[in-house]
């Protein structure tokens, strides 16, 4: 259920929407990833993976966002 | 790791441990209901950095956990069938049924095999079209869009040998079912993020305006749960009750719309039995009829029926916080981790393990007021 | 900072205790403790001190030498930087090497399952007589029986050592004293972690290979050193987590360790994230802790940094108590380490 990990996509293969895959790297590990619910994703991209799924696409700007968040702590 | 590191930095963490111990003016009970959120909190002492006007309750959000003895033990029968492959998470295989565990059909000859994806097990179903393949399908909203492509790509195969035996279960009912239980007490919300990346916002949005309680979709490391903590209590603190989203590197308001498309089109809502709770209404997921020919207990309709065996189980009260573990008479006695009777013992990160634990004698140290200075690398 | 109570996530528990030994008593941690001291314990042991650690240091007129002895069991044979054979030979070296002792000499009992391939014994043989060379050690007795298609998985070893003892104080748990640095050799969680991905099929591109090697030269070097060697545990079924435990409970001492100071390889690190595996739990069949006098954790670590530059100050040893706990310095406060139930499996939640 939660247990899902950023990783970073390495390249995309496949045309299908079904079985589109990506390789993803994980600190010292690469290991695919189906991409069916991030047609969104592009290579260089980081996604959260689950279970062997990409769920979700790593909003950068949203990520930046968070971090400095603590900076307006007094 | 990128991504992961940051938001382990412990000053960073201590830095918001401290601003809600600044903010606080009276006490608070926050709940999540989420095991990764739970072991999170326990693994780096989140609970122990905040003031005691804190109170973290843990809900029900161990999937393997709430998975009732019912699902188990039909995984368990179909396991010691011939020419049958049972495929399950690897977490899922300890855990005892009414009586009996995967693991140990699999030490009967079962051929019980532990997967890392439900796409492994359509793979194993392809590589072996003498024998049924069956997937054990627990897991809450961040699992189900992945259950559902299997059967999707299952379905694409052509395969006729593989089947599901599906156990989901889905967060707001149960958020629903404790926040109607009048002797259940938390002011506010952390929601699962990983469930939410997957749903999105909307339903959780009505839990705040029904209930009148703020709710804050939250991450799983470290700064994001005391990230997530400080903007729930920063709301309980100003009278406010609306839905936040501290993880919104990971969740959009919509939420992923091709997994809620899969989810939609592979399953329907049903009612779903939790372990140690009860049968929640519209809690779970059971097959659209388009895809009842991937359906376990449908290949399987002759599976003996699990004899609920009387037990002073107290889990559901105690979940909702009206009963505490010394009060159950099982509890230390026939009841303790090494062999529970219900979720919330079954799983360590439960209130009942929890106070099994405390009790050992000589030990745990008292937590000094001065901080730790992380050992440096 | 407040006081709740402690919780290790586990998830979940083992089945109840029906009279039979099952899978989780062979796993290193809180099951097989119990069953040595339930089981065994009251049948062999002369003393407190019998049966606590992994080798026993014996006198024999003027020598002292160190005897152990261990069963190797695995699956798969063969997988990234070892086989049973080398873990066969270099984890009975590595018990004696535990003693402060030089191993000299092995015996190797083969328990052969009916239909095993030729090709395959040779292969184990060869490794076992590659691994005794490196580790300076001679096989010289052993024994073999052939078992019934479907009674062993494979082929069993169990190899039994002797050495001799170099530290001029006993090594173990007891010595252990309050202000003593432990001191970790290497990065962990290797073997465990090659071992499962070799068996399960995760799809990872790249190998995880196991850290199998010998340990005697480091122990060695520190006792020519001069290193007070107080404890040695070699960090095998369980991992680090289980031996920190032990050792606590065995040596009467709270011990205290950074979770920061532990490394652990990128690769390791990355298939222990995805499968949610805590590295501290995971075995490893090259790496030990040594508990060494606060002062001479210096001069220590430069020694064993010089067969593995990732050797480590990782903690100290803390006050004595009647019983003692490992815990690890978390951002929340210590953390109490429990004995694992069984093998950790990867989790979805």
């Amino acid at each position: 259920m939660c247990l899902a990990i950023p990783g970073e996509l390495l390249s995309i293969s496949g045309d299908d929407p079904l079985t589109r895959e990506g390789r993803v790297r994980f600190a010292g590990i690469v290991k695919s990833a189906n991409l069916a619910f991030t047609p969104e994703a592009n290579a260089g991209d980081f996604v959260l993976v689950h279970a062997g799924f990409a769920i979700s696409v790593i909003d950068e700007v949203e990520a930046a966002r968070t971090l400095a968040l603590l900076d307006e702590l007094t | 790791m990128k991504h992961v590191d940051e938001y382990r930095d412990g000053a960073a963490a201590r830095r918001y441990a401290d601003a809600i111990a600044q903010m606080v003016t009276r006490p608070w009970s926050i709940m999540e209901i989420c095991g990764g959120q739970t072991h999170a909190i326990v693994q780096h002492g989140i609970d122990r950095m905040l003031p005691e006007e804190i109170t973290l309750l843990h809900g029900p959000g161990c999937p393997v956990c709430v998975t009732p003895a019912e699902a188990i033990d039909a995984a368990v029968e179909i396991a010691l069938r011939p020419a049958v492959i049972l495929c399950s998470f690897g977490d899922m295989l300890r855990v005892p049924g009414s009586q009996r565990s995967l693991l140990w059909a699999k030490s009967q000859g079962g051929d019980v095999r532990m997967v890392y994806s439900p796409l492994d097990a359509v793979a194993i179903a392809r590589d072996n079209p003498e024998r049924e393949v069956l997937f054990l399908a627990i897991g809450f909203e961040t699992t189900t869009p992945t259950t559902a492509m299997a059967v999707l790509h299952a379905e694409r195969a052509g395969l006729k040998n593989f089947s599901m035996l599906v156990s989901h279960v889905l967060v707001p009912p149960a958020m629903s079912a404790l926040l109607d239980d009048p002797q259940c007490k938390p002011d506010g919300f952390l929601a699962a993020g990983h469930v939410c990346a997957i749903t999105g916002a909307r339903e959780y949005e009505a839990v705040t305006k029904r209930y009148r309680i703020p709710v804050v979709i939250t991450g799983f490391e470290p700064l994001d749960l005391l990230q997530g903590l400080h903007m729930c209590i920063r709301q309980l603190e100003a009278g406010e009750a609306v839905l936040e989203n501290q993880y919104s590197r990971s969740v959009r308001e919509e939420g992923n719309r091709a997994a809620q498309s899969a989810v939609g089109s592979v399953f329907q809502v049903t009612s779903q039995d939790w372990r140690g709770i009860g049968t929640i209404p519209g809690s779970g997921l059971r097959f659209a009829a388009r895809y009842a020919a991937f359906d376990a207990r449908a290949r399987f309709p002759d599976l003996a029926p699990t004899p609920a065996p009387p037990s002073p189980c107290i889990s559901g009260e105690i979940l909702r916080g009206a009963r505490k573990p010394p009060d159950c008479p099982a509890f230390g006695g026939t009841c303790t981790p090494e062999h529970p009777l219900g979720a919330t013992m079954v799983s360590s990160e439960g209130a009942c393990a929890a106070y099994y634990r405390y009790r050992k004698p000589a030990g745990v140290p008292k937590i000094e007021e001065a901080r730790h200075e992380e050992v440096p690398r | 900072m407040n006081d709740k109570p402690f919780f290790t996530p586990q998830c979940p528990s083992p089945e109840r205790d029906e009279g039979l030994i099952t899978l989780a008593h062979g796993g290193g941690g809180l099951l097989t403790r119990r069953l040595i001291d339930d089981v065994f314990r009251p049948a062999f042991a002369h003393n407190a001190e019998d049966l606590t650690h992994d080798g026993a240091v014996l006198e024999v007129g003027d020598t002292r030498l160190a005897f152990t002895t261990d069963s190797y069991v695995v699956k798969p044979l063969f997988f990234p930087g070892g086989d049973i054979g080398s873990m066969a030979v270099y984890g009975t070296v590595n018990d004696l090497a535990m003693c402060g002792a030089k191993p000299l000499y092995l015996s190797a009992g083969m328990v052969i399952e009916e239909g095993f391939a030729l090709a395959d014994l040779r292969r184990v043989v060869a490794s076992m007589s590659r691994a005794a060379q490196v580790a300076g050690v001679r096989l010289v007795t052993g024994d073999t029986k052939v078992v019934e298609r479907g009674k062993g998985d494979g082929i069993y070893i169990t190899t039994s050592g002797v050495g001799q003892v170099r530290a001029p104080r006993p090594v173990a748990p007891a010595q252990i004293r309050e202000g003593d640095a432990i001191i970790l050799s290497g990065d962990i969680a290797r073997h465990g972690m090659a071992v499962m991905a070799a068996r399960e099929d995760f799809g990872f591109e790249n190998d995880i290979a196991s850290d199998c090697a010998p340990l005697a030269e480091p122990v060695l070097a520190m006792l020519d050193g001069e290193i007070d060697l107080h404890c040695l545990r070699d960090l095998t079924r369980g991992g680090l987590g289980t031996a920190l435990v032990e050792i606590a409970v065995d040596g009467g001492c709270d011990l205290q360790v950074a979770r920061s100071a532990i490394p652990v390889s990128d690769t390791v690190r990355g298939a222990c994230e995805i499968l949610g595996i805590d590295p501290i739990f995971v075995a490893n069949e090259g790496r030990y802790i040594a508990i060494v006098p606060g002062g001479q954790a210096g001069s220590a670590l430069a020694i064993m940094q010089r067969f593995e530059k990732h050797a480590a100050v990782i903690g100290e040893v803390g006050r004595p108590q009647q019983t003692g706990q490992a815990s690890l310095t978390t951002m929340g406060g210590d953390y109490v380490l429990d004995l694992p139930t069984g093998e950790q499996l990867p989790r979805i939640c």
